[in-house]
């Protein structure tokens, strides 16, 4: 089976001026395709870093990072913005909907940045929005949203570029149980049908859910499920 | 490609509206900007197509001199008699020494008072030569000038400027009719037309009105009234002895013009002790005239320029408050794929749209110039009459005449602001750290 992402020997330093922060020392980690990981650990060790070297927004101090059978370690600015465009879906805990647009607008914001928009898009995105269950609220602002709601249309706005895996930093942090719970659902129904979702969570509950948990502390995994 | 700009002119807009007044006001400073600079062109041009005018309304071609009452302190102890100004004698030199000069009018000219039958009309008496009419561009209107003939037998006759002709004589028609100067009569020989009055350019030419003349042969003059002029001044009679008033000489190419002007001087200047005249070159006024709009179009346009930065800055302010409350927008945008140039684009794009709609307006404001000039005079002169009334007569009475170039000129100015002060806010946003964007609230 082929990797989604493959992270060897990862390190990531922030130097600042009273010293340097190391927030990762040395991490490994390889995500086959159809795998749902969840990263736990305790504040501070390092779990978003990591998952935003996933998601290419920035870059290991050293180590080297493969997504599918490419080398992002050393992309450029404008190769890593490629990357997140055509192979990453992302959900942030506070949903980051742009405000200005409406549901299915945010929905295709990837595919807007991948430089091209079809027909078929436009069916793809209003597919993604009756999968999440919000076909009814197309033209609503997010303000206009629940947060579970919003957080849906986040979810469906990170599969409209038909990503290699979903990256999600505390995807139920700012939502109720209940809703919660629900949103956790749709992830595991989108990993039976073949995403790959890699969450960070802080709740072992919610791990549970995962495949696997990988724990980090002090910028380092402990143990491998 | 084109979805993709369509796409971002869509969103930029989009953003604009999010904030209507901040949008307004943002492109009200463009819009200032961009009036102005047509606003202030049209002005400039217009007083200064007036000015020329006027200028030229005197002849590029004439030489003008004219005698001048030097000042008390130079009179001082010459006596109940002054004696001053150009001489016959100084007319016959220049007539005679200055191969260049194709025409030479004498011309001696003084108020006086005009009566036919009951009626009394002041006016201008001017002793000239058949010549006049033609260099000061007077036409008749009915009947014929003073003559060559005339000129030479000192006849009592007389020609009438249009205005002096309709008040003295408002229901006999002139021609052939006596007017009563003192204890002289003159013959009614003909009527001109109405001549816009010309040029006040200061130093020794007044401007000048025609509207109340009337035309003597100046031998006659001579002949009837003499140099000498008694004035009544408060109590005393006070003489003046004045043998010319002007002499206008037209030079027979503009390309000769100011060498001849020197030779006049030189030639009046050795005969003459006081300065009792003063040379006017109409040529030598339109070239200062033309460096004097140059400037006025320098300055005009440095006040433009200021108000055109001022709705520049504006335009930064703005972007760099909008790109500082995106910043979590930039953020997200940058996470879905976002490359920096789309982020500078989308910023750029609405600058561009804040800049355009400025300039836009702002040409359509610049080109109502005329009408809303004419209210705003027209305003003025009824609240503060006094205010108005102390402009120069060429600010009040001047018409803008709208520079064509200056329309591609201020709406480029004003799209080229745009993207200059846009495009640090725009690098400013896609500079940010993706990361850090996403975690601002
Ligand atoms: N931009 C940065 N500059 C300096 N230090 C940073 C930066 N980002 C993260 N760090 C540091 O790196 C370490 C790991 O941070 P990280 O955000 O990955 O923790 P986390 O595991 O996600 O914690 P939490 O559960 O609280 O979100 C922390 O000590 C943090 O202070
Ligand atoms: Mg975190």
């Amino acid at each position: 089976m082929t990797s989604a992402a493959c992270v060897q020997d990862v390190t990531k330093e922030y130097r600042m001026d009273g010293g340097t922060v190391r927030a990762l020392r040395g991490v490994s980690l390889e995500v086959p395709e159809g795998d749902y990981v969840a990263i736990m650990g305790p504040s501070g060790s390092g779990k978003s870093t990591l998952l935003n070297l996933l998601g290419c927004l920035d870059r290991p101090t050293s180590g080297r990072i493969m997504l599918g059978d490419k080398d992002v370690t050393r992309a450029s600015d404008d190769q890593l913005s490629e990357i997140r465009a055509s192979r990453i879906g992302f959900v942030f805990q506070s949903y980051n909907l742009i405000p200005q647009l409406t549901v299915l607008e945010n929905i295709e914001v990837p595919l807007y940045y991948q430089g091209r928009f079809a027909s078929d898009d436009r069916r793809r995105c209003l597919e993604l929005a009756e999968m999440v269950g919000l076909s009814d609220r197309l033209k609503h602002r997010p303000t206009q949203l629940s947060g579970g709601q919003q957080q849906r249309v986040a979810i469906a706005r990170s599969l409209a570029n038909d990503p290699y895996f979903m990256l999600a930093d505390e995807p139920t942090g700012n939502l109720d149980s209940v809703t919660a719970a629900e949103i956790l659902e749709l992830l595991v129904e989108l990993n039976h049908n073949g995403k790959t979702i890699i969450m960070v969570t802080h709740e072992t509950d919610i791990g549970r859910q995962a495949k696997r948990i990988i724990q980090l502390k002090d910028g380092m995994i402990l143990e491998k499920e | 490609m084109t979805f993709l700009w369509f796409r971002t002119w869509q969103l930029g807009v989009k953003s604009l509206l999010l904030h209507p007044l901040r949008s307004l006001l943002t492109v009200l400073g463009i819009f200032i900007g961009t009036a102005s600079v047509i606003w202030l062109l049209a002005i400039g041009e217009g007083i200064s197509r007036k000015a020329q005018e006027q200028i030229e309304s005197l002849g590029a071609n004439n030489i003008i001199v004219r005698s001048i009452k030097p000042p008390s302190e130079v009179t001082e102890g010459m006596g109940r008699l002054l004696s001053y100004g150009i001489l016959r004698n100084d007319y016959e030199r220049l007539h005679e020494t200055i191969p260049t000069v194709e025409r030479i009018l004498p011309i001696r000219e003084m108020r006086r008072r005009f009566g036919f039958s009951s009626r009394m009309v002041d006016g201008r008496l001017v002793g000239c030569t058949p010549q006049y009419a033609e260099v000061t561009r007077l036409e008749v209107d009915r009947g014929r000038f003073i003559s060559d003939g005339d000129l030479r037998d000192r006849h009592n006759y007389c020609v009438l400027a249009a205005d002096l002709a309709t008040r003295l004589f408002p229901f006999e028609d002139p021609i052939g009719r006596s007017v009563r100067v003192e204890r002289d009569y003159y013959v009614v020989l003909g009527v001109m037309k109405p001549r816009a009055p010309s040029a006040g350019i200061g130093g020794s030419l007044a401007a000048q009105e025609f509207d109340n003349d009337v035309y003597i042969p100046i031998t006659t003059l001579w002949n009837r009234i003499g140099d000498t002029v008694f004035t009544a001044r408060s109590g005393s009679f006070e003489a003046e002895q004045i043998e010319l008033s002007q002499i206008t000489l037209r030079v027979d190419e503009v390309k000769n013009v100011l060498e001849t002007a020197d030779l006049v001087k030189e030639t009046l200047e050795r005969y003459h002790r006081i300065k009792d005249y003063g040379v006017t070159v109409p040529l030598e006024l339109l070239e200062q005239a033309r460096t004097t709009r140059l400037m006025f179009i320098i300055f005009m346009g440095l006040i433009a320029a200021i108000s055109l930065l001022v709705g520049g800055i504006g335009i930064m302010n703005i972007m760099l408050a909008t790109v500082t409350e995106r910043t979590r927008e930039i953020g997200i945008r940058r996470a879905l794929g976002a490359k920096r140039g789309d982020i500078i684009r989308q910023f750029l794009v609405e600058t561009i749209v804040l800049s355009t709609v400025g300039g836009i307006t702002g040409v359509l404001g610049g080109l109502t110039v005329g009408p809303v000039l004419r209210l705003i005079l027209a305003a003025l002169e009824k609240t503060t009459p006094q205010v108005m009334a102390q402009l120069p007569e060429i600010i009040r009475t001047a018409t803008p005449v709208i520079v064509p170039w200056s329309i591609p000129l201020a709406f480029g100015i004003s799209v080229t602001i745009g993207i200059i002060f846009g495009l640090y806010p725009a690098r400013r946003a896609a500079a940010m750290d993706p990361i850090e964007a996403l975690r601002h609230e």
